[in-house]
């Protein structure tokens, strides 16, 4: 039966009908992404490790126990993020510092996930700590855009969004502290999103910035998205910042926005947005109107202090929450050092990698005694800007939208060396952690042959609402999520332009958009602007 | 401006030993990041309250009630060195 499965194409909503109709058992289906692993990761590298055995076993154990192994994720295969912790599987946050931690206990929202029989298939990489936007900063190693193996995936939640978008794993999930879901999301040409902070328990998620983290789902469709966000969220009595929800996630329906006023910030798109992610934006601005909506243009003030105020705040909790990582209770400790401070200094400096350290002193320096008011106080007071711009915003419209990310994938290498050119990854999605609001990312077609993303943002606690335009539009725009596989530094395409498809994998994708001239895949009633 | 020296204060109070030239090259790097930081300061925040957290929830508290925890074994489990089921450490400096 599994001949018939495509993984490039296969969403969460159809496997599970399959499995529910006995098309499909659940070791097959599992065993069709084992296979697609086995297949191109030694390409895409998008995992850290892959737990083959204990995904093949549980899945045969699904099938034998149906009745009592039930529910509707029950057999569904997914990826996390190595910066979630697994009781029994060894996780790394892709860190040097931690590279055999055997965790003894699981973060909550996997802890759900397993609950309800989905089967892991691996841990995915990451931007060590989950700190950068193109998964370069990764300890173990570097992952492939399946878009263009050359280019990025994106990051933090890098090895997710490719894993997803290449076939490799049904759905999966991420994290997101400054935009490490939804930029990587839209590089991978994938559905991403953010929730509302205090949605998703963030217990046993090994904290980068704890104000500003949220787990969340990656999966290639916005019904996947809510599917797999309603398994999730819900107050945690081991995280004191998680709340209930005041409503149930609903899986989204209709292809129609009449009714929704949609919100455009002018100053999203003065900040370098290049020319073909601005036409994509433009077309589905156009889109969202056709369907019935109403755009108008507002202002968010603050925008440009946002980058700002995320780089003084996100490294001060950094610095902070990785001040455990001292080679006493877990991970590396630096071989014969003569006494304690020796010790956890020659630990921290070989287990960290640049950027860990960067953010670390970062954060150390502007918390240090003289520059407290001067950087982290006043980095607070902008972040009450940042809100205010926001809740004011809401009150004329019911959505912000905007490109998730300013450029599409670009080339791996071409930033490792300018930490301030790949922090600007994540102008757009910034404000939005800074605010605590929830926010995804959809492709809304290609430019230069690699996917653009499309944002979208919500008041607090608006996830039924996002869902729903995000699914309508989802619809109108026909976006199909299947990679081409290129290989633009191996084919000498320096410049990371498109020039052809042509590759094995593109053929096996019958609607693998021409990349040439940048148009988005055809779709009946879309904008031609 | 960062200086060298500053940084070398910074990473002590981190407990981080930077390498041979890491010190020189970081003091480049966090000096253009500060300096794009630095932005900050063409608003006047003066009159604004600082947000430390989104939500609008405090002090949330639970029963204190002794619930099970971590064993002993779990919790040396991945330490990189045990004695007498503690944690062992180099002498204090």
């Amino acid at each position: 039966m599994s001949g018939v499965l495509d993984p490039l194409r296969l969403k969460a909503r159809a496997a599970k009908r399959l499995l529910v109709d006995g098309e499909v058992s659940a070791a097959e289906l599992t065993k069709v992404y084992l296979d697609r692993i086995a297949a191109v990761e030694d390409r895409v590298h998008a995992y850290v490790l892959v737990t083959s055995d204990n995904a093949a076993k549980y899945s045969t154990k699904i099938d034998r126990e149906m009745q009592a192994m039930r529910g509707p994720l029950a057999g569904l295969p997914l990826a996390v993020k190595d910066n979630m912790v697994t009781e029994g599987v060894t996780t790394t946050c892709a860190s040097r510092i931690l590279h055999s931690y055997a965790p003894v206990y699981t973060a909550t929202a996997v802890r759900k996930l397993w609950d309800a029989h989905v089967v892991m298939l691996g841990k995915t990489n990451l931007d060590e700590f989950a700190m950068g936007s193109s998964t370069e900063n990764s300890g173990v190693q570097v992952t492939g855009n399946p878009w263009d193996l050359a280019t990025v995936p994106g990051g933090s939640s890098g090895g997710s969004a490719a894993a997803v978008a290449a076939g490799e794993a049904l759905w999966a999930l991420g994290s997101d502290t400054g935009g490490s879901i939804r930029q990587p999301a839209a590089l991978c040409g994938i559905v991403g999103m953010k929730p509302t902070y205090g949605a998703v328990s963030r217990y046993g998620l090994i904290a980068f910035a704890s104000s500003l983290d949220q787990i969340g789902p990656l999966t290639r469709s916005v019904y996947d998205c809510a599917l797999l966000l309603r398994h999730i969220v819900g107050k945690d009595p081991n995280d004191a910042t998680s709340v209930e929800l005041p409503f149930e996630v609903e899986l989204p329906e209709g292809d129609r926005l009449d009714g929704l006023t949609v919100g455009i910030p002018g100053e999203y798109l003065a900040l370098g947005i290049e020319p073909g992610v601005r036409a994509r934006f433009d077309e589905t601005v156009a889109l969202v109107e056709e369907l019935g909506g109403r755009c108008v243009e507002i202002s968010l003030p603050h925008t440009e202090y946002g980058l700002p105020a995320y780089y003084i705040i996100a490294p001060a909790e950094a610095s902070a929450n990785l001040a455990r990582f001292d080679g006493v209770r877990y991970g590396h400790r630096a071989e014969g050092a003569e006494d304690l401070l020796e010790m956890y200094e020659r630990t921290r400096g070989e287990g960290f990698g640049a950027e860990v350290k960067r953010r670390i002193m970062i954060g150390t320096y502007a918390l240090s005694a003289g520059y407290y008011d001067a950087y982290y106080g006043r980095a607070q007071r902008v972040r009450t800007l940042v809100r205010r711009d926001f809740a004011r915003a809401f009150e004329g419209v019911d959505l912000i939208v905007s490109p998730t990310s300013p450029t599409v994938a670009f080339r791996a290498g071409s930033r490792t060396d300018d930490p301030l050119a790949m922090y600007m990854s994540d102008l757009c999605t910034i404000p939005v952690n800074l605010a605590g609001l929830p926010a995804l990312s959809i492709p809304c077609g290609l430019s230069d042959g690699l996917p653009v993303g499309f944002q979208l943002i919500g008041p607090a606690f608006s996830e039924n609402r996002l869902l729903k335009a995000a699914h309508a539009l989802e619809g109108a725009l026909g976006f199909e999520t299947a990679p081409t596989f290129r290989d633009s530094a191996a084919s000498g395409d320096a410049a990371g332009a498109a020039t052809s498809a042509a590759t094995p994998d593109a053929a096996t994708s019958v609607a693998a958009p021409a990349a040439a001239g940048g148009a988005p895949p055809a779709a009946p009633g879309e904008a031609s602007s | 401006m960062i200086t060298d020296d500053d940084v070398r204060y910074v990473a002590r109070l981190a407990r981080l030993r930077l390498g041979p030239g890491e010190a020189e090259r970081m003091t480049g790097e966090l000096a253009k990041i500060l300096e794009h930081i630095d932005k900050m300061s063409e608003l006047d925040t003066a009159d604004v309250p600082p947000t430390a957290h989104v939500l609008d929830v405090v002090n949330v508290q639970r029963a204190d009630k002794v619930r099970p925890s971590l064993t002993r074994d779990d919790a040396l489990k991945n330490a990189p060195a045990v004695a007498d089921d503690s944690f062992r450490v180099p002498r204090m400096g």
